[in-house]
């Protein structure tokens, strides 16, 4: 059979444009990539981490739109058009977030793994409202885990952000 | 993940001609679920239509008639006032549920239509009637610590994990199904069907129909009610056992209350006969424990979930206190 005679085999692959860290991004992707896999492969944005790739670590936490999501349960193609930040779209040059330079002064963490997304976690958490109490943000923090258990400075550390975020 | 086509409905009748065309296509919402079960080659779906720009997002009380759009987060609808004011088990039990993340994109309607999972069920490598009909069930003779004692059968003892669900049964919630036929609405302990011999079935929506809303009607005593889950970690993790409950009082007495259970049956249990004990009796922990006896009479245990019955009679006498406090 010639090649050109061979039935084509049909487009699976889709446009998709989103803003990623403030700038427009486009992306031809199958329908499987997720937001997660987008990022990392596509993107060149490793600093989101894929841990469980199941919706149970919080690793792969980014903000949509502002808002925290798990980027490994999200189709990249139903995020069209949306605002993505994650853990390299938040510093200001060479001036840290206000939260991510409270994990630094209040040493929340050990490995730094699970740290982007505890991070982005908490950005939303404290635009959220949802970060008044210790208690309040351990709960709203749950969807995070940390293996090395630094939870309390990571606790101290959201409390000590959402302050400097007043 | 396996291969499948992806499409964007435009509208809720478009999003229904496509799934009828398919045969074998899921809607996507917030994909929590469907792209996890995807992933573990569960769900394997030839068509994934997304539906999670159509207008069917708003959160309005008109009158007494409290009406949650499909799409409408987990977490914008927990923190609407007006649920949060007018029926608290609802919020309380969104809260409960997921993390801040999932609740961030999880939506109502998706969350209505979870699979009722465990984890056999979830693991392709054990024998599931659910996702393989007539193939058998490793969970009956398995670790079934976290299985259901109430509305099982000799094919399935998976537990409905939602607990959104528990508290619209409790509060009597329809509803709204778009089919070709128009509008329909169903109660919401009509939407679920128990395993018997079909686990694979679920719910009574037909193909091509899809959830538009719930509507809740707010009453007085659902200002009183209340969401109670018992889990082996304080967040994020399913319940052992829940509890959806409401209690009017009147001249001293229980006037109307009502009940209904998660974590420990195989759909949103509504405990009518544990209801209408309450009616009449006067508040306190002998009517809530005759309750809880009439509510669990015919739970039917495993070898690892016989603790299930005692740790769900006292999370209903808990949570009734708990209720009856607020509406003294």
């Amino acid at each position: 059979m010639r090649t050109s005679e061979r039935p084509a085999a049909p487009a699976r692959s889709l446009p998709l444009t989103l803003r990623l860290n403030g700038r427009d991004a486009t992306f031809t992707i199958e329908p499987e990539v997720t937001l997660l896999d987008l990022l990392r492969e596509r993107g060149g944005l490793t600093g989101t981490k894929k841990g469980c790739d199941r919706g149970q670590c919080g690793a792969c936490t980014v903000l949509v739109n502002g808002r925290r999501t798990l980027s490994c349960l999200a189709l990249a193609l139903a995020h069209a058009g949306d605002a993505i930040t994650t853990i390299e779209g938040l510093a200001d040059g060479d001036r840290l977030h206000p939260v991510q330079a409270a994990f630094v002064e209040h040493d929340a963490l050990q490995c730094g793994f699970c740290t982007p997304g505890q991070i982005l976690s908490a950005v939303g958490v404290i635009a959220e409202g949802r970060a008044r109490t210790d208690d309040e943000i351990r709960e709203a923090m749950s969807g995070n885990l940390c293996r090395c258990g630094a939870y309390p400075n990571i606790v101290a550390a959201v409390a000590a952000a959402r302050e400097a975020l007043r | 993940m396996r291969a499948f086509e992806y499409v964007v409905a435009d509208s809720p009748a478009a999003a229904r001609a496509l799934a009828r065309e398919s045969g074998d296509a899921r809607f996507y919402a917030g994909g929590t679920t469907l792209v996890d079960l995807m992933k573990s080659d569960v769900e394997r779906p030839g068509r994934v239509i997304d539906i999670s720009r159509l207008p069917l997002t708003a959160i309005e009380l008109r009158g007494d008639v409290l009406r949650i759009g499909a799409l409408a987060r987990n977490s914008d609808v927990a923190y609407d006032p007006a649920v949060a004011r007018r029926f608290p088990a609802v919020s309380e039990a969104l809260l409960s549920g997921a993390s801040g993340q999932i609740r961030n994109a999880a939506t109502i309607g998706g969350n209505l239509l979870q699979r009722t999972r465990c984890t056999y069920f979830r693991e392709t490598r054990w024998r599931c009637n659910k996702r393989e009909p007539g193939s058998g069930c490793d969970a009956l003779d398995g670790f079934n610590r976290g299985h259901a004692i109430l509305g099982t059968s000799d094919s399935c003892i998976a537990t409905y994990p939602g607990d959104l669900a528990v508290a619209l049964c409790a509060l009597s919630a329809n509803v709204i199904v778009e089919g070709d036929a128009g509008e329909r609405t169903v109660a919401l302990d009509e939407l679920y069907v128990l395993p018997g011999d079909r686990p694979e079935r679920e719910n009574t929506l037909a193909a091509g129909e899809l959830i538009t809303g719930i509507e809740l009607r707010a009453e007085p005593l659902y200002e009183h009610s209340h969401y109670l889950k018992i889990r082996d970690r304080a967040s994020y993790e399913f319940a052992l056992a829940s509890v959806a409950c409401a209690i009017e009082l009147e001249g001293g007495r229980i006037a109307r209350a009502r009940l209904a259970l998660g974590g420990v049956a195989t759909v949103p249990w509504r405990a009518r006969e544990a209801e209408d004990l309450l009616a009449g009796s006067p508040p306190g922990d002998a009517a809530y424990r005759r309750a809880a006896d009439a509510a669990l009479a015919g739970a039917r245990t495993r070898a690892h979930n016989g603790y299930k019955v005692e740790l769900a009679k006292r999370a209903i006498v808990r949570a009734l206190r708990t209720a009856c406090g607020g509406a003294a």
